[in-house]
């Protein structure tokens, strides 16, 4: 009798364990879009338009024709790559807030190769050399706050900020001084090859920056999820950013893992520097990241920090990014930047919110089937 | 002469920096992580702007500032400690919510993308020297005050010895009748209003709102915090320290001996030098970022 009831609770309890998994993942960013969408038509009221006009302006724009599809493709491209970038050293309980400065040295690292490379050289052979070198590049910028936060233990947020400027200052003077054309501050054209544009394939995206990087941040999304949650060293990874004193008592180096994980966070991060580099334009601008990187954490944070969340949530910010300058006619584009904050605000504090709030909810559930498997069984008795 | 006028120019220089760090030290020592630095201060000097737009003087500037802070600060207080949210995350998100919104204000109500029109100042007639005309401005005085203030309030007020022990050890802080939550709350308003007069300062001084008028001095203030080791002297020495830095860049400009990237990097290069313990172990207040 008793035995029937423990594995009847239990039995329940599991499920609600799953049902609370689901409900901890799906709740944070409905809770987030719905307190954005409010402050979004505050806003737009404010400025004396209508709310749904915007909103139909916004979706005509993106999702409503090829080349808003093709460029909201584009901008998913850079984001998930500094949105996995955030993650992967969010998984191992870092922060790395240097993306920004990690995507322009990827970027820089694909041009300064791509132009040194023999203007003869095969596409097929210099293109990947170029990527490799965004990513190495990437993953060189990473490395430094990874070391010093292993090594001497300095907050990686900190030194992450820090190096944003530093590498934007130090690629501004390179660019500025030794590499730029006349009258600007872009280098020279890159004769390595470029990818093949979406266009290329589909002519309906023609006028559209999307290409073929789009595939590599996917096969890098895919990649990602294999090697956090199919591999031992992901699952190391993960280990360090669960409980870092538990993990090496369990015979994790966790400062190898440190560098290692903010490493491999910068060459994701530098991957996204080729889709503006060889995908889009086939020079490097300066200022080009153009704050992707500092959208990359709140891409991470709406995906919670899966690779395919973080794909889903790269389009919905590369949505409203696109979104922003399909209505600027009516309100000022800076309208979805706004609402891309608030939704950042919102999904911190409804995650812990929920989470609490859920696991309340469950321990009463416990507490009242324990309550009632109790009464039952002493009325068997 | 060159010389006093080269002192007198890194004064001016250093008073956002001054404030704004001086907020950075006290919202730290409460155990708010400081990243929200550079929107508080950009929303101080919007707030300024508006202020100093509708109210036609700088004192209306200043009230503007205040608000605009509180306004933050409240989002921000909300954020961390009523929801606990992780304070990296609403630091990073406050800084991109000012940006976007000071400029959607900027349009809306000034109908400019840019800047706002030209807005009251501390004036300074009458006062021949430029450079001795801004020390007419109270905002100066103010910066140059509040971080020596700030140390005597920390190490000589029983307020200071509670704000020091809620950063390093809360629940002692809480077992002894302190009430934790409402000093941390109290704590953030105060560094949010001195970060705010620090952006203040930055239109006031220039007597318009520009888009993105603060450049990266909230990350620096914040890089003098963890330079001064959250200790107020010494954090005031790092604020002139890089105020000088920015003074020297002025001046070389012409000269361009160095490049003025390089001059630029000098605050944050120092500040990895100081993290990585070469100059001596910083520790940070040991409850920053654990207000659970």
């Amino acid at each position: 009798m008793s035995g029937s009831s423990t594995s009847g609770a239990s039995g329940s309890a599991s499920l609600s364990a799953t049902t609370l998994r689901a409900l901890e993942a799906v709740l944070p960013p409905i809770v987030a879009l719905c307190i954005a969408a409010v402050i979004g038509d505050l806003l737009i009221l404010s400025f004396g338009e209508s709310p749904a006009a915007v909103y139909a302006l916004l979706i005509k724009g993106t999702w409503g024709n090829p080349y808003g599809i093709g460029q909201v493709l584009y901008k998913t491209t850079t984001l998930t790559c500094t949105g996995l970038a955030f993650a992967l050293a969010g998984r191992a309980g870092l922060f790395n807030v240097g993306a920004e400065g990690q995507l322009a040295a990827g970027g820089f690292g694909a041009a300064l190769l791509g132009l040194s490379l023999p203007a003869g050289m095969p596409g097929l052979l210099a293109v990947p050399l170029c990527v490799m070198a965004a990513m190495l590049t990437g993953a060189g910028v990473g490395a430094v706050p990874g070391v010093l936060r292993a090594r001497f233990g300095a907050s990686e947020v900190i030194v992450t900020i820090m190096l944003n400027f530093i590498v934007l200052a130090l690629l501004n003077w390179v660019v500025s001084t030794h590499l730029h054309l006349p009258e600007t501050l872009r280098t020279p054209d890159i004769h390595a090859g470029t990818l093949p544009r979406l266009a290329d394939w589909f002519s309906v995206f023609s006028g559209s920056a999307a290409n073929a990087v789009l595939l590599l941040a996917l096969a890098a999304a895919a990649a990602s999820w294999w090697w956090l949650f199919r591999t031992r060293s992901g699952y190391e990874l993960r280990a360090v950013g669960l409980q870092p004193d538990a993990a090496e008592y369990g015979g994790v180096h966790v400062p190898r893992v440190m560098w290692t994980s903010m490493a491999l966070s910068g060459a994701l991060a530098g991957l996204g520097g080729v889709n503006f580099v060889l995908g889009y334009k086939g020079y490097y601008e300066d200022g080009f990241a153009g704050g992707a990187g500092f959208l990359g954490i709140a891409v991470a944070l709406v995906g919670r920090n899966h690779p395919f969340g973080i794909v889903l949530s790269a389009l919905l910010f590369a949505t409203l990014s696109q979104g922003g300058l399909a209505v600027n006619a009516i309100v000022p584009k800076q309208l979805t930047d706004i609402l891309t904050a608030v939704v950042i605000l919102s999904v911190a504090t409804a995650v812990p919110e929920v989470q609490r709030q859920l696991r309340a909810a469950a321990a009463s559930t416990m507490a009242a089937l324990t309550r009632a498997q109790q009464t039952s069984g002493g009325r068997a008795s | 002469m060159m010389a006093i006028a080269f002192l007198l120019q890194t004064l001016r220089i250093a008073v956002p920096y001054l404030l704004a760090a001086a907020g950075g030290v006290l919202s730290e020592r409460v155990g708010v992580i400081a990243l929200g630095l550079e929107g508080l201060m950009l929303s101080g000097a919007f707030g300024a702007a508006l202020g100093a737009y509708y109210g036609d003087s700088a004192w209306a500037g200043l009230a503007g500032a205040l608000a605009a802070g509180a306004v933050m600060t409240t989002i921000l207080a909300v954020a961390t400690l009523r929801f606990r949210a992780n304070q990296v995350v609403v630091g990073v998100a406050i800084n991109l919510i000012v940006v976007a919104g000071t400029r959607y204000f900027l349009r809306l109500i000034f109908d400019s993308s840019s800047n706002s029109p030209r807005v009251a100042g501390f004036g300074g007639e009458g006062v021949g020297n430029a450079m001795l005309a801004s020390f007419t401005n109270p905002v100066v005085w103010i910066g140059l005050v509040t971080l020596p203030a700030l140390g005597w309030v920390l190490y000589r007020t029983p307020f200071g010895l509670r704000v020091r022990a809620i950063g390093e050890k809360p629940e002692a802080a809480a077992s002894l009748g302190v009430n934790v939550m409402r000093l941390r709350v109290l704590g953030l308003y105060i560094a949010g209003a001195m970060a705010a007069l620090g952006g203040a300062y930055l239109a006031l001084d220039q007597h318009q709102f520009t888009d993105g008028m603060t450049a990266g001095r909230g990350f620096i203030a914040l890089a003098a915090v963890i330079f001064g080791r959250w200790q107020p002297a010494r954090v005031a020495v790092a604020c002139l320290l890089f105020a000088a830095a920015e003074t020297l860049q002025i001046q070389l400009q012409g000269a361009q001996l160095v490049p003025s990237q390089f001059v630029e990097m000098i605050p944050y290069v120092l500040t990895i030098i100081a993290l990585a313990g070469l100059v001596g172990r910083s520790t940070a207040p040991a409850a920053l970022g654990k207000t659970e």
